[in-house]
C-alpha cells in the first residue's frame, strides 16, 4: 500500500472513532447510542486491519478479526438484548432522560477533552515521531477521555455500560496505534475480561430493575455516609 | 517438583470450583473449600522453604514466576483464604437455618470463592504485567455476584458500584500497561510486559512516556486497592458482601492489588528515580488516611466501620511504599499479612454478630460481652490488633513503616499520618466499646461461639507473628529486595 493512501485511510479510521465517540455523547436514545457504538467497533476493526496490512502482520490480522467479533458484533448484540428487555419491562423507548450535563455543555467538554488528549499524549507521539500511527494516538486518548466523561455524567445503567465500553474502545485504539505488540494471551485475557464484565453488568442491570423498579442510578441512595 | 508447587495454588482452587460445580454443597463437601485453601497455604510454604535463598524462577513456558515476593503473597492468600473458608461452613449453615440461603446458593457461593482464590493466586504468580491485570480484573468479575449474593436493594446497589468503579479503575491501569508497553517496545525490551525484563531494563525506558504510564497504573490499581480518591465502592461492597467474602476481599484482595502497585514501583523507580512514585503514593496515603478518619468518627454501621479501617490500612501500606527503603517494604509486607489475619477474623466475627443480633448498626449491638463472651472476645482482641496494640504484628509493622518514613525524609507526612492513625484508633475503640459493653440488648445467645475457632486461631497467629516472625523474616527481606533491587 502506498504511504499516502495508508496515512489517509488511517486518518479516516481514527476520525471515525472520534466522530462516533462524539455522536454517542450527543445522542440520548439508547437505540441510537448502541448503533453508533457498533459503528465505532467497525472503525476500530478497520484500524486494526489497516495496521495489519501495512505491517504484513498475520497476528495483528487475527486481532482485527477478534476486535470485529467482540466490538462490532458481540457487545452491540449484548447491549441490544439488554435494551430489548428494558423496553419489554417498561413498555416505552429507553433514553437518557436527565444527564448531569446538557448536550451543548457535553459537546463543548468533548472539544476541551480532545485538546487535553493532544497535550497529554505529546511524549507518546514524540517517542516514534516518523510513524503516522503515533500521530493518531491523541485521537485514541480523546476517545478514552470522552468515554470517561460520558461515564460520570450518564445516569442510566445501560448508558453507563456503553460509556464504559466507549472508554475501552479508546484504550484498545491507543494500544493498536502504539504498534507495540503484546502477547496473544494478554490480548485474549483482556477481551475475555471485557466480555465477562459486560455480562456481569447486564445481569446486575436486571437485578437493579427488579429491586429498584428502574435503572436510573440516582435511585441508588441506600448506601452512603 | 517446584513446578508442581508453583502451579498448585492456581490449580487446586480451580479443581475445588469444579468439584462444587459437580457435587454441590452438602455436609460432605462443606470442608472442601477449607481443604483447598489449606493446600494453597501448604504449597506456598513449601515453595518458600524449598526455594529459600534462590532468585526468581519461571514456569509454564515463562508464563508464571515465583520470586520471594510472589511466594510471600501466596502465603498471605493461603493464610487468609484458610481463615475465611474455615469459617464458611458455620456461616453458611447459619444463613441456611435463617432461611437467607439454600444449598444451591451455598454451592454457588463456594464455586465463586474457589475461583476467587485461583484468580488471586494467578495474579501474584503471573510473570507478565498483562496477566496480572487480567487476573485482577478476573477477581472483580467473580466477586461481583458474591457481593450481590443477598439480592436486596443494598446488595444490588453495592454490586453495581463495585463492578462499575473497579472496572473503570482497572481500565485506567490497562491504558497504563499499553503505554508502558509502547515505552518498552521503543527501548527494545523483548516480550513487552514481562515483569523481570521490564524491571531489569527500566533505566532505558523513555522518561516522559513512563511517567504517564506509572501515574495511570498507580491510580488504576489503587482503585482496586481501595486508595482514595477512587475508593467509593469499598465500604459498600465490603459492607454488603457475605462475611467470609468480606474477610477475603478486605484481607487479601486489597493486598493483591497493592502487590501490583509494588511491582509497578519496582519498574518505575529505576526508570524515573524514587521521587516520582514517592510523591504520588504519599499523596494517596494521606488522602486515604484522612478520608478514613473523617468517615470513621461518625460511623454507625460496624461492617462499614471495618471497611473504612481497611482504607486506613491501605493508606499505611501506601505510606510505607512511598518511603520505599528495604526496611519499609519489609514492614509493608508484614503489615499485609497482619492486617489480613486481623481484618479477616474481624469480618468473620462481624458476620457472626450480624447473625446473632440481626442488625448492622453499632448502637443496635449493646452488651455483647454479656451475651456472647467468646464472640465479644474475638471482636475486642481483633480491634486491638487492628489499631496496632502489641503484641500483635501490626504494632511491629506500623512501627517499621513509621520509622522508615522518618528515616527517608517523609517526616511531616509520617507525623500527619500518625496523628490520623491515632484519631482512627480512638474512633474504633469508642464504637467497639459501645458494642461490647453496656446492658445487653437481648438474651444470651446459644451456640454463638460455634465457628469462631478460625478467627481465634488467626488472631493468635497475628500475635505470635508480632513477637517472633522466625524464618518469615528472611523471606520478608528477600521479598523487599525484589522491589528495591538491592540484594
Amino acid at each position: 500500500m502506498p504511504t499516502a493512501t495508508y496515512v489517509e485511510l488511517l486518518n479516516l479510521a481514527c476520525g471515525a472513532l472520534l466522530a462516533t465517540a462524539v455522536l454517542i455523547l450527543w445522542r440520548r436514545q439508547f437505540a441510537a447510542i448502541i448503533r453508533w457504538f457498533g459503528v465505532q467497533g467497525v472503525a476500530l476493526a478497520a484500524l486494526a486491519a489497516l495496521l495489519a496490512i501495512r505491517g504484513h502482520d498475520a497476528r495483528l490480522g487475527a486481532v482485527a478479526a477478534g476486535v470485529f467479533a467482540l466490538r462490532a458484533v458481540a457487545l452491540p448484540w449484548l447491549l441490544r438484548r439488554a435494551l430489548a428487555r428494558a423496553e419489554a419491562a417498561a413498555l416505552q423507548p429507553q433514553r437518557e432522560t436527565r444527564p448531569l450535563v446538557n448536550v451543548t455543555a457535553s459537546l463543548l467538554a468533548a472539544a476541551v477533552l480532545t485538546l487535553l488528549a493532544y497535550a497529554v499524549s505529546r511524549p507518546l507521539t514524540a517517542l516514534t515521531p516518523d510513524s503516522p500511527a503515533a500521530h493518531a494516538i491523541p485521537l485514541g486518548m480523546a476517545v478514552v477521555l470522552i468515554g470517561f466523561f460520558a461515564l460520570v455524567t450518564r445516569r442510566r445503567a445501560l448508558a453507563q455500560v456503553t460509556s464504559f465500553l466507549l472508554m475501552d474502545n479508546g484504550i484498545t485504539a491507543v494500544g493498536l496505534l502504539t504498534t507495540a505488540s503484546t502477547s496473544l494471551i494478554v490480548e485474549l485475557g483482556v477481551s475475555l475480561d471485557v466480555l465477562l464484565a459486560v455480562g456481569v453488568l447486564q445481569v446486575l442491570t436486571g437485578r437493579l430493575r427488579e429491586t429498584f423498579g428502574s435503572t436510573d442510578l440516582d435511585e441508588l441512595r441506600e448506601l452512603h455516609d | 517438583m517446584i513446578d508442581a508447587l508453583m502451579v498448585a495454588p492456581i490449580a487446586v482452587p480451580l479443581l475445588g470450583a469444579v468439584a462444587y460445580l459437580l457435587i454441590g454443597w452438602r455436609p460432605a463437601t462443606a470442608w472442601l473449600a477449607a481443604a483447598s485453601a489449606a493446600l494453597v497455604l501448604a504449597a506456598a510454604l513449601a515453595l518458600a522453604v524449598t526455594r529459600s535463598g534462590h532468585g526468581a524462577r519461571t514456569g509454564l513456558d515463562g508464563q508464571i514466576l515465583a520470586d520471594p515476593l510472589s511466594e510471600f503473597m501466596l502465603i498471605v492468600i493461603g493464610a487468609v483464604g484458610l481463615l475465611a473458608t474455615a469459617a464458611s461452613p458455620a456461616w453458611l449453615r447459619g444463613e441456611i437455618a435463617a432461611g437467607r440461603a439454600t444449598a444451591r446458593t451455598a454451592a454457588r457461593h463456594s464455586v465463586l470463592v474457589q475461583l476467587f482464590l485461583a484468580a488471586m493466586a494467578a495474579a501474584v504468580l503471573a510473570a507478565s504485567l498483562g496477566i496480572v491485570w487480567v487476573a485482577i480484573e478476573g477477581t472483580t468479575i467473580v466477586t461481583a455476584f458474591l457481593v450481590g449474593q443477598r439480592r436486596t436493594r443494598q446488595a444490588a446497589e453495592a454490586a453495581w458500584k463495585y463492578v462499575m468503579i473497579c472496572s473503570t479503575g482497572i481500565a485506567i491501569a490497562l491504558l497504563g500497561i499499553l503505554v508502558l508497553n509502547a515505552a518498552a517496545a521503543h527501548a527494545g525490551i523483548p516480550a513487552g510486559l514481562d515483569l523481570a525484563h521490564l524491571a531489569a531494563a527500566a533505566p532505558r525506558l523513555d522518561r516522559g512516556v513512563t511517567r504517564i504510564a506509572v501515574a495511570l497504573l498507580i491510580i488504576g490499581f489503587g482503585t482496586k486497592a481501595g486508595l482514595a480518591p477512587l475508593h467509593a465502592w469499598l465500604p459498600d461492597a465490603h459492607g454488603q458482601a457475605p462475611a467470609p467474602v468480606s474477610a477475603l476481599m478486605s484481607g487479601v484482595l486489597l493486598s493483591v492489588a497493592f502487590y501490583a502497585i509494588l511491582r509497578v514501583k519496582a519498574i518505575a523507580d529505576p526508570a524515573l528515580g524514587t521521587g516520582y512514585c514517592r510523591s504520588l503514593l504519599a499523596v494517596l496515603a494521606i488522602a486515604s488516611l484522612a478520608l478514613a478518619a473523617s468517615l470513621l468518627i461518625g460511623q454507625r454501621d460496624y461492617k462499614r466501620m471495618l471497611a473504612y479501617s481497611s482504607i486506613e490500612h491501605m493508606g499505611l501500606l501506601a505510606l510505607g511504599a512511598a518511603a520505599g527503603s528495604a526496611a519499609a517494604i519489609a514492614a509493608v509486607l508484614l503489615h499485609m499479612l497482619g492486617h489480613g489475619l486481623a481484618k479477616g477474623s474481624l469480618f468473620v466475627s462481624a458476620g457472626k454478630v450480624l447473625q446473632v443480633t440481626g442488625t448492622h448498626r453499632v448502637d443496635g449491638v449493646r452488651g455483647l460481652s454479656a451475651r456472647t463472651p467468646l464472640l465479644a472476645g474475638c471482636v475486642g482482641f481483633g480491634v486491638l490488633a487492628l489499631i496496632g496494640f502489641p503484641p500483635f504484628s501490626l504494632f511491629a509493622s506500623e512501627l517499621g513503616i513509621a520509622r522508615a518514613g522518618f528515616a527517608t525524609g517523609l517526616g511531616w507526612v509520617t507525623a500527619l499520618a500518625l496523628v490520623l492513625v491515632l484519631v482512627i484508633a480512638a474512633a474504633l475503640l469508642t464504637h467497639v466499646s459501645r458494642m461490647l459493653l453496656g446492658t445487653p440488648a437481648g438474651p444470651a445467645a446459644e451456640r454463638a461461639g460455634a465457628g469462631l475457632a478460625p478467627a481465634a486461631i488467626a488472631l493468635t497467629a497475628c500475635a505470635v507473628l508480632g513477637v517472633y516472625a522466625g524464618p518469615l523474616t528472611t523471606l520478608l527481606h528477600a521479598a523487599a529486595a525484589t522491589i528495591t533491587g538491592t540484594p
